[in-house]
């Protein structure tokens, strides 16, 4: 079954290039997401984008309410903004999986359970 | 190696939406973990939701178990992008990576990876435009905006590992996101994280008025030692333990303290990056440090 039509996007960040996320926690998001119905958005390093300036980060940042399985939400704000594409301040959700456990982060995720997700 | 330049990436978009059979999820979940991996970045469409905001460039792969047999290769019709199809049925999900950096070579897109992201990022709302990191840092990171704000001009000329001049901010507003620990890794910034932040500065300067004479007189101690005892080892080991102890402290990699500059050194270098971004020197505000 498709998301309501105002259901934020979704944003999944690997951060491929480090060992800052737990594993446990960014696969168990990851595989709640493929065995999900949800359409997403999955990216190898959000860090890597930004250094690069990808592109992607506007479309992102400007392309309605999204919601982001990261890192810390100060982190992901200021990356955003060093890309030159700064995230809004309202209809932005960051989960953050260095700090949530795999269940948690997942739920947030996925919609199901929005306690542990922080918004900015 | 230093990040991609900033240009074209393929994307990737593994289609399930109409026209198309759905890959199993643990199938799906291998080829994205895959892909991700190897630094691709992947939408995953699902009953064609629309994932893909309009305005986005760049050629792009699209994946799926087509129902029909699709063009192997067409035309975006809005940006002229060249969009590849490839049919999964019959693919290994350990193999679509092969199948996507084929696809990579042929679009002359940029190889993702082989970099570690590790750059400072400033948060704004803490930054005071201080330029203690421009004048602190070693390897021409940061620059000045026409308007004389600092900015991470170079993130790629960073120091993998070294958050020197992080420690080094008096308001904590320069965060690594790869870094092991907070505030530097932006999580929140405390009351006691601003007063520890400050001590480790403060310790610095107790070592003797900065941390560059410090070392430097260290530098000049062992060499002495060396000189009057004819103990290389020992200097070397004296050496050894405190830049040791400065590394602990400062979580700063060895190479970095062994390279820095002097004052004097620094403060021409603030005063030449507020000199190009007015403009003074001919060039742009954000051209590189001389050598």
């Amino acid at each position: 079954m498709s998301p309501p039509t105002n259901a934020p996007r979704i944003v999944y960040c690997h951060c491929a290039y480090a060992q800052v996320v737990p594993p446990e926690v960014k696969q168990h998001v990851l595989r709640v997401l493929t065995e999900s119905e949800i359409s997403f958005e999955a990216v190898a390093d959000l860090c890597e984008m930004a250094a690069r300036r990808d592109p992607c980060l506007h479309s992102i940042a400007g392309g309605g309410p999204v919601r982001i399985a990261a890192c810390y939400p100060r982190a992901v704000r200021w990356l955003f903004s060093s890309a030159e594409a700064p995230l809004p301040e309202q209809g932005v959700e960051i989960i953050n999986m260095r700090v949530a456990t795999a269940e948690e982060a997942a739920a947030a995720v996925v919609g199901a359970e929005a306690r542990s997700a922080e918004t900015i | 190696m230093s990040p991609a330049a900033p240009g074209r990436s393929l994307r990737i978009l593994l289609f399930e939406g109409s026209g198309s059979r759905p890959v199993p999820p643990a199938d799906r979940f291998v080829m994205m973990s895959t892909l991700l991996q190897r630094g691709y970045a992947v939408t995953s469409v699902r009953h064609g939701d629309p994932v893909t905001p309009a305005g986005r460039r760049g050629p792009f792969a699209v994946l799926g178990r087509f129902t029909a047999t699709p063009p192997s290769e067409a035309q975006d019709e809005a940006t002229g992008d060249r969009v590849f199809f490839r049919d999964l049925e019959g693919t290994a999900p350990d193999s679509v990576a092969s199948l996507v950096e084929g696809l990579q070579a042929e679009s002359g897109t940029s190889k993702p990876g082989g970099w570690k992201p590790w750059f400072p990022v400033i948060d704004y709302g803490r930054c005071t435009n201080c330029m203690q990191c421009l004048t602190f840092c070693l390897f021409d990171v940061y620059g000045v905006s026409a308007d004389k704000q600092i900015r991470v001009q170079s993130p790629s000329n960073c120091k993998t590992d070294c958050p020197a001049c992080s420690r080094v901010c008096p308001e904590v507003a320069i965060l690594f996101p790869k870094y092991k620990m907070g505030p530097i890794n932006g999580d929140e910034v405390r009351v006691e994280d601003i007063h520890r932040e400050k001590m480790k500065v403060d310790i610095s300067a107790l070592l003797g008025g900065d941390i560059y004479a410090a070392l430097r007189q260290r530098s000049v101690d062992a060499k002495q030692r060396f000189l009057r005892e004819r103990d290389d080892k020992r200097a070397l080991e004296e050496r050894r333990k405190c830049l040791a102890k400065l590394q602990q402290q400062l979580d700063i990699p060895p190479e970095v303290l062994l390279a820095l500059p002097s004052q004097d050194q620094i403060r021409a270098k603030a005063e030449r990056a507020i000199a190009r971004a007015e403009g003074l020197l001919g060039g742009p505000p954000g051209a590189p440090e001389e050598a």
